[in-house]
């Protein structure tokens, strides 16, 4: 199991070397999501992809109580449940999952890419889905391809479903003929669609050519990867399909993560310096988009100038975010919390946090909300299972699960992603009858 | 294992936090993986709750299977009682922790926490979310009124009201709506539970005389328990649609030994005028495909048939436990009752009745934006939509007139309806428009839009494999003049004169074959 890898280290040697500010190590009540909600972003991504979580009935209804707002037609997720008798005896679980995959294609017939996915009680029973997915591929090839990989509970949190999908993606691809080019640089971390463009725009722009994206827009557009291949994470959450590249011989470009101006600027330079862009070209191609980026972002700085804000555990983006409130919006940051630290990916980011700012890893949320409320932030970044107590206790919230569902990587989003933090913020004055802001501080 | 595209039911542990987090003074430290505080957005979002629900969960990760779960489950035991100094404690697992057999009944009692433990077995591999609402009902009914002394005197007209609960459909106004009724009526209510109960109130249940049981799911085995243990009678009456508030009204008083009454709605009442208005004449006949819970689809089964004059042609519910009476039900009004958990097949089964309204779940509204047919939701699953600001009940007069106007509005307008046979080439409303109070769509310049929706109404289920079949059977001048017929009869149209021609042995349909057809069947 590639997520194994992804599991908190119980080390605290190396922590102090990282920076000077606190670190908190927690182990109590996670209140996050399980790796089987990044379903909800993939499978928009991938249309020709079909999402199979062989689980329980509490998969099932996680999956269509994040998604069942939306009418689906045809739905593009479903759950094999199982059931008593298959927890009987082992023997015959491969013939039902089989059973239900024939079901399936009969209905979907359209679907390119199976993906099975395990959850917690597949995994408690030890059910080999990688085997699993091996057999039905011989059966189904080259009509359908069948993948697999773990969102449980047990082993990931929320993002790194998506991270275990790459890698899934990339260690399948090494069975596959490839079927393009090697790529020379291969963007990881689902973005936007908007977002990959003006990317793959910019990229053009400073000539650098053979770009793909991980994971592709269809599932037969996947990038070969090789060791000519260099690699950069778009996003902060990709321990195990870093390691699933390296294992294929890529190279990572190591770089702030593409949030704000100063840190598209960080990644966009890394791959220009990687790649030998001449830093006249760098700087014209740039200049203008980090100009917008930067008047765009002085129109919510005034909301977020000075303000204490808190970050609770969620999707590993919380670093990078506290980087950006800190440094472009003057933010003070109390607390970033994030599900798991990967202290290589995040060194550069980590660099940058203030000194005073409390770094916490893991979670036990009772103690996490007693800190919160005894620092009285003026924003509170935190999942839905808690915002609306916040709020209804009179503090200002933000949901973190947005920052997953929103385009908020690159030069054209800085202004909309201080927005999203500015926003409640805003409403807060809306809604309590107060006009402006409080200039420059708190309210 | 069972392919299932959406579920009806959450597994069995949701149903006890339904209970937990619709009570005060309870807490249920639940022992579960990772991830499972998903469920907590049910009640934060969902239902906009302005607290955490009262569920500490273990959220045991996979390097803790190698050590001590129970440890873990023991900690957050003592952790929770100590913080939240619950009056009641709930302890169970989910089914991940099922599997792991750590026994949390059997830990919680070793641990001696000073409140009342009540230990759920809730089996998430073979029962779901309303069984095990309503035996962790039971159970803290067991736990804290089991041992009570009757009151000698009782008050023949003091009943209590059971079986609303958190994330129930509609129940926060079913609930002021029938307590409302019940007062006007000369009844005492007593103990409102779960709904707003403390163990407290619990303990109370039987100094009442009789109970309401509004939501059979949730409260059947506690009424009967009930019943079984203190002699309290109950009623069996759900009060949804006009009639059904009449007859249950009339029920209540003969239980509180009331005289008999006229069941007054003090003109609350709009939807018996609003049904027999002429505006509502185009109803007449509308086949309408009912599907849900059990109380849910029962009644919505009667007042569509019997209040809305619409024409049932499919009932069903996805709750076994009370099949007989969906079977019953489904019998007087001349249809079979599915009763399924499937969601395929409930696509199947509302394909195959072709109606012209479904009034399901928050799930049939999937299959009918699949086969554009109207939808209006009756029953839980809801999502956030169906839990709204305004006042919106179900039960009693008010909820009446609350159905009406939720139903008619997915129908397309009787004068749109009419012109839409006249003219069928207009460029804004046609066929492959929606009725136009529904959407502000401007019409699309594009004609290949219509030749596709024409298309997919020719064959709209491709699992059949029957529709390919059928189309060598139509001429093309009969299948031009099927396309005449409105689209939301077109369906029956189709299966009618194909019926015809089978039973006649015509081969292939003409447009005088679906003329017969029509007259043979006439509408």
């Amino acid at each position: 199991m590639t997520a194994v890898q992804n599991m908190p280290s119980r080390d605290t040697g190396q922590d102090a070397a990282c920076r000077s500010g606190q670190l908190i190590r927690e182990r109590g009540q996670h209140e996050v999501f399980c790796g089987l909600t990044s379903i909800m972003w993939l499978h928009r991504k991938m249309q020709d992809a079909f999402f199979l979580v062989v689980g329980s009935r509490t998969c099932a209804h996680l999956i269509q109580s994040a998604a069942g707002v939306m009418i689906f037609s045809e739905p593009r997720f479903a759950t094999a449940i199982m059931e008593e008798r298959d927890l009987a005896g082992m023997a015959d679980m491969h013939d039902e999952l089989d059973r239900v995959v024939e079901e399936l294609l009969q209905r979907r017939p359209d679907i390119r890419m199976l993906v099975l996915v395990g959850s917690c009680p597949s995994e408690v029973i030890k059910l080999d889905l990688s085997r699993a997915a091996e057999r039905l591929n011989r059966r189904l090839a080259p009509r359908h391809r069948v993948l697999s990989y773990s969102g449980s509970g047990i082993e990931t949190t929320f993002t790194q479903g998506e991270d275990n999908f790459l890698a899934a993606l990339v260690a399948d691809g090494a069975t596959q003929p490839a079927k393009a080019e090697t790529a020379s640089l291969v963007i990881a971390g689902c973005l936007a669609d908007v977002v990959e463009d003006q990317f793959a725009r910019l990229f053009r722009d400073l000539g650098i050519a053979d770009v793909a994206f991980l994971p592709s827009r269809s599932s037969e557009a996947l990038p070969a990867i090789g060791p000519d291949t260099r690699y950069i994470l778009a996003q902060p959450y990709l321990g195990a399909t870093a390691a699933a590249l390296e294992a294929r011989g890529a190279k990572r470009i190591d770089a702030l993560f593409p949030l704000g101006e100063e840190g598209t600027t960080a990644w966009l330079k890394a791959i220009a310096d990687s790649f030998g862009v001449a830093p006249a070209l760098f700087d014209r191609i740039t200049e203008a988009p980090r100009q917008r980026a930067l008047s765009a972002m002085a129109h919510y700085r005034p909301w977020l100038e000075g303000r204490k804000i808190f970050l609770f555990p969620d999707s590993q983006l919380e670093v990078p975010l506290a980087r950006f409130l800190f440094r472009e919006a003057g933010a003070r940051i109390v607390e970033a919390g994030s599900p798991y630290l990967h202290r290589e990916h995040l060194a550069g980011e980590l660099a940058l946090l203030p000194d005073d700012a409390a770094l916490s890893e893991g979670q036990d949320v009772d103690r996490q909300i007693d800190r919160c409320l005894a620092a009285d932030p003026d924003l509170i970044v935190c999942g839905m299972g808690l915002a609306n107590p916040f709020e209804a206790e009179g503090h200002v919230t933000k949901w973190s699960i947005e920052f997953a569902f929103t385009p908020i990587q690159g030069y054209e989003q800085a202004g909309d992603l201080a927005e999203l933090f500015a926003r409640p913020l805003m409403r807060d004055v809306i809604l309590s009858g107060t006009r402006r802001p409080a200039p420059g501080g708190t309210a | 294992m069972k392919l299932s595209m959406w579920t009806y039911e959450g597994p069995p542990h949701v149903g006890a936090m339904r209970i937990a987090a619709s009570m005060k003074g309870v807490h249920y430290v639940l022992h579960a993986p990772q991830g499972d505080t998903y469920a907590d957005l049910l009640f934060t979002m969902i239902e906009r709750r302005p607290s955490r629900p009262p569920v500490t969960y273990t959220t045991f990760q996979a390097r803790d299977l190698a050590g001590s779960t129970a440890d873990i489950f023991k900690t957050a035991c003592r952790e929770a009682v100590e913080r939240y100094r619950p009056d009641t404690l709930l302890v169970g697992a989910s089914c991940t922790a099922e599997l792991l057999q750590d026994d949390p009944g059997g830990l919680a009692r070793t641990l001696d926490v000073g409140v009342p433990v009540v230990p759920l077995e809730l089996p998430s591999y073979q029962k779901k979310e309303h069984w095990g609402a309503a035996e962790t009902f039971y159970q803290i009914i067991r736990t804290l009124a089991g041992n009570r002394e009757r009151p000698a005197e009782i008050a023949p007209n003091s009943c209590n009201i059971l079986g609303p609960s958190a994330l129930g459909f509609r129940n926060r106004d079913d609930v002021t709506e029938i307590t409302r009724l019940l007062e006007r009526n000369g009844l005492d209510v007593r103990v409102v539970a779960p709904l707003g109960a403390t163990p407290a109130d619990i303990a109370r249940l039987p100094e009442a005389a009789f109970n309401i049981v509004l939501y059979p799911e949730i409260a059947d085995t506690a009424a009967r328990w009930l019943k079984k243990t203190y002699g309290m009678p109950f009623t069996s009456t759900v009060p949804i649609g006009v009639h059904a508030t009449r007859r249950f009204l009339a029920e209540v008083r003969a239980l509180a030994g009331l005289p008999e009454a006229e069941a007054g709605d003090d003109g609350t009442d709009r939807m018996t005028w609003y049904a027999r208005s002429i505006d509502s004449n185009y109803l007449t006949n509308k086949r309408v495909f009912v599907f849900g819970d059990a109380s849910h689809a029962i009644a919505a089964a009667r007042i569509a048939a019997e209040e809305m004059g619409f024409k049932v042609c499919g009932l069903g519910t996805y709750m076994r436990e009370f099949a007989r009476e969906v079977r019953a039900a489904a019998a007087d009004l001349g249809v079979e009752a599915l009763i399924s958990d499937d969601h395929l097949e409930v696509e199947r089964a509302i394909i195959e009745a072709r109606p012209e309204l479904v009034l399901g779940t928050q799930m049939e509204r999937h299959i009918a934006k699949r086969l554009r047919v109207p939808c209006a939701v009756i029953s839980s699953p809801v999502h956030v939509q169906d839990f709204p600001a305004r006042y919106s009940p179900q039960m009693g007069f008010e909820g009446a007139n609350v159905i009406f106007d939720s139903w008619v509005h997915p129908l397309m307008m009787g004068l749109e309806e009419h012109l839409l046979q006249m003219f069928r080439d207009d460029f804004e409303f046609n066929d492959d428009a929606q009725a136009s109070h529904l959407h502000a769509v401007s019409p699309s310049a594009s004609p290949s839009a219509s030749v596709a929706a024409e298309e997919e109404d020719a064959a709209p289920v491709p699992a059949q494999g029957t529709a390919e079949d059928d189309m060598a059977l139509w001429t093309s001048d009969a299948e031009k003049e099927l396309r005449k017929v409105p689209f939301f009869v077109r369906g029956k149209a189709r299966r009618n004169t194909e019926l015809f021609a089978e039973s006649k042995g015509i081969h292939p349909i003409t447009v005088e074959t679906l003329y017969d057809a029509k007259a043979h069947f006439a509408r």
